[in-house]
């Protein structure tokens, strides 16, 4: 198995419009299950225990290992009968390059159903021009898709200072580093290269024990008298 | 901190559980207090003399100690056909463990209260978990206006999401009316509860100012499959009836030196978690570099749970 399939399959549209069916299938399939009262037992419990996929396209990080060097998914099949991925440059190498290719024209040829929205950003802003199996730093060198990182953060400052300590981008593992490592996110774990923002997603794990909700309405009633909260 | 450990230290005080259970008995008359305390009397019949004889918690030598844990693992394995290991997992010296959460970056999604719920062997059918996310109102920060119910899709435009567990408080209200010291603030900050001591009379939870605490309403049903066998004595083991029950930065991980469950659970990265006396440590940074706050500081709480924004 190819981990880097998913990723690539978006850019097929017939895949594409089978994912967006799926994607309203389950948000209907949710708000059903949200709408449905509790279910003494049972149903919920299964719920709860096995969390379904979501409806939305957050991305869970951790699970979605990217590959160092994409690759794009092409109609030819190997002699296994599995799906042939091609090299950027396999085609790009002979191709001229479109500098203007970007928000106000996105690629309709190929690479149909991009979804792009990521500031005033050209193509070329990233990708080189020069070897399209590379990416492209603001001083013109050329970087691995690998450090993917280091191109997101010249543009990202706050967000790098932050993640570098800690404070944006998550973690597994262990806080003290004397007893046991830990594991990162990427920024593109998170973000869509192309659509960035973080997208929004349909809550899971509805509150439903009732003490929450009779202590809610309490402390709405106590918040009216906040001085019965003292305790010193 | 350090007095609270002090005074709780100090068992001289002569409360223990059977002392004071006598003297509610005394002055309510035999029949009332067995309904006064009636989800108790279930519980009470559940417990084994072993457990009801056991001493304070920090009373136990470590051959009693020994003791207790094989016959919880064993009371379990009985009750719920599973398999699991129940240690006791200690405060490490120099270490105050501390909780920092982005505003900014929280989603909402709630998948920290489901890691809790799992995390921590709740009960399946209830949905218990110690963590509660409320939608808020931009430009508010008053916990009670907070919505529990909201539902998709998150982030709503004018709102942001504010995830609520115990926020292990220096001056913990809650450790202050507990007529019978089953729960103390540790060395590291966590406030714990004696599960075989408490005796379930909610004084706690009434005075907890960030509703941080939960009563164990019914004997906590999960099936075998889904018992977490990783537990500890003062944490996520599978609790009695009839008792309380609260967040303690799941101990039995972050004493290891592992994240919480809640913190590797959130897939946006709004949760910083260390040790708030290293000062190298990330959520000193946090402290440091960000407009940082905490819930109802007016209380004099001191939480040792903060929020913060991104500027
Ligand atoms: C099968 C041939 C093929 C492969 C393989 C291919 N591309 Fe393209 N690519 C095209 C074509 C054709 C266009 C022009 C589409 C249009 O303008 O409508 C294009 C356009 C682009 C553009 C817009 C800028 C420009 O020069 O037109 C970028 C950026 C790009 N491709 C990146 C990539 C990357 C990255 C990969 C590898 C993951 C890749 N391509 C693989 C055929 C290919
Ligand atoms: C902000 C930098 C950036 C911009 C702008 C950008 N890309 Fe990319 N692109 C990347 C990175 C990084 C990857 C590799 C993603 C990965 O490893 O998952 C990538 C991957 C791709 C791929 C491979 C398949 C995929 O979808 O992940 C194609 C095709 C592609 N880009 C085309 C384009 C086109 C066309 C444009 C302009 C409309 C564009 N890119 C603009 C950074 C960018
Ligand atoms: C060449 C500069 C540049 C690079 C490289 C770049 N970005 Fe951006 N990014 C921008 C700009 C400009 C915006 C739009 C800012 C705005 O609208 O305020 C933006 C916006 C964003 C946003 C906010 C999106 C939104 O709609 O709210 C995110 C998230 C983001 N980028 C992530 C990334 C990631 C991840 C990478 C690396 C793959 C990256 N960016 C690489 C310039 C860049
Ligand atoms: C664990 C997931 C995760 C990772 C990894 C991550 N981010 Fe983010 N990022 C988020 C979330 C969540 C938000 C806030 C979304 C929102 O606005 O509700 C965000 C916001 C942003 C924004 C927009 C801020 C704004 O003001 O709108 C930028 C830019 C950004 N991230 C860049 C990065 C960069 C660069 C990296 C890598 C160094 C990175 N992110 C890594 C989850 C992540």
């Amino acid at each position: 198995m190819n981990p880097s399939g998913f990723r690539f399959t978006r850019l097929t549209p017939a895949l594409v419009v089978v994912g967006l069916v799926w994607i309203a299938g389950g948000m209907w399939l949710l708000a059903q299950e949200a709408r449905s009262p509790a279910q003494p037992g049972g149903g919920h419990m299964a719920e709860t225990s096995t969390p379904r996929a979501q409806p939305s396209e957050l991305r869970l990080p951790m699970r979605s290992a990217g590959v160092a060097q994409p690759r794009v998914l092409t109609d030819e099949f190997d002699h296994h009968g599995d799906p042939v991925y091609a090299a950027c440059s396999t085609c790009h190498a002979t191709r001229e390059a479109n500098f203007k290719a970007g928000l106000d024209l996105l690629p309709t040829e190929f690479h149909q159903g991009l979804r792009y929205s990521h500031g005033e950003l050209n193509c070329l802003s990233c990708h080189n021009a020069d070897n399209y199996d590379t990416l492209r730093r603001a001083d013109g060198r050329a970087l691995d898709y690998q450090n993917v990182m280091a191109l997101c953060s010249q543009c990202h400052g706050p967000q790098t200072r932050d993640y570098n300590h800690g404070s944006h981008g998550g973690m597994v593992g262990f806080w003290d580093r004397a007893k046991g490592e830990r594991e990162r996110n990427r920024c593109i774990d998170c973000h869509d290269v192309h659509a960035p923002a973080y997208p929004r997603v349909n809550p899971v794990f509805p509150p439903r024990d009732r003490g929450a909700l009779e202590q809610l309405r309490r402390e709405q009633a106590h918040s009216a008298n906040p001085s019965s909260h003292r305790h010193d | 901190m350090i007095d609270r450990q002090n005074s709780s230290d100090s068992e001289s005080s002569g409360v223990t559980r059977r002392t004071a259970l006598k003297a509610v008995g005394a002055t309510l008359g035999a029949a009332a207090f067995a309904k006064a305390i009636s989800p108790l009397t279930e519980w009470a019949a559940h417990e084994s003399i072993d457990d009801f004889l056991q001493k304070h918690y920090r009373e136990l030598s470590p051959v009693d100690m020994a003791v207790v844990l094989e016959r919880i693992a064993q009371d379990t394995r009985e009750d719920y056909g599973a398999e699991v290991e129940v240690a006791d997992h200690r405060p490490q010296p120099g270490v105050k463990l501390g909780y920092a959460l982005n505003l900014s970056i929280c989603v909402g999604c709630r998948r920290c209260a489901q890691a809790c719920h799992v995390e921590n062997n709740h009960d399946r059918p209830s949905g218990n978990s110690y963590i509660r996310v409320l939608e808020m109102e931009k430009g508010s920060l008053d916990m009670a206006k907070g919505n529990v119910n909201y539902d998709g899709p998150v982030p709503k435009p004018d709102k942001f999401y504010m995830p609520v567990q115990c926020q292990q408080c220096d001056h913990p209200p809650c450790v202050d009316v507990c007529p019978v010291e089953a729960t103390w603030k540790e060395d590291d900050g966590i406030v714990v509860v004696d599960y075989n001591w408490c005796i379930g009379c909610r004084y706690c939870e009434a005075a907890c100012p960030y509703h941080a605490r939960r009563f164990n309403w019914t004997k906590p049903r999960i099936p075998a499959a889904e018992v977490n066998p990783h537990q500890s004595y003062l944490s996520n083991r599978i609790r009695p009836q009839g008792v309380m029950e609260k967040c303690t930065y799941c101990l039995h991980r972050t004493r290891d030196g592992r994240l919480p469950a809640c913190l590797e659970a959130c897939p946006t990265g709004a949760r910083v978690f260390g040790n708030l006396l290293d000062p190298e440590s990330e959520i000193r940074w946090v402290l440091a570099h960000k407009r940082v706050f905490v819930l109802k500081e007016e209380l004099g709480t001191k939480p040792s749970f903060f929020y913060f924004f991104d500027e």
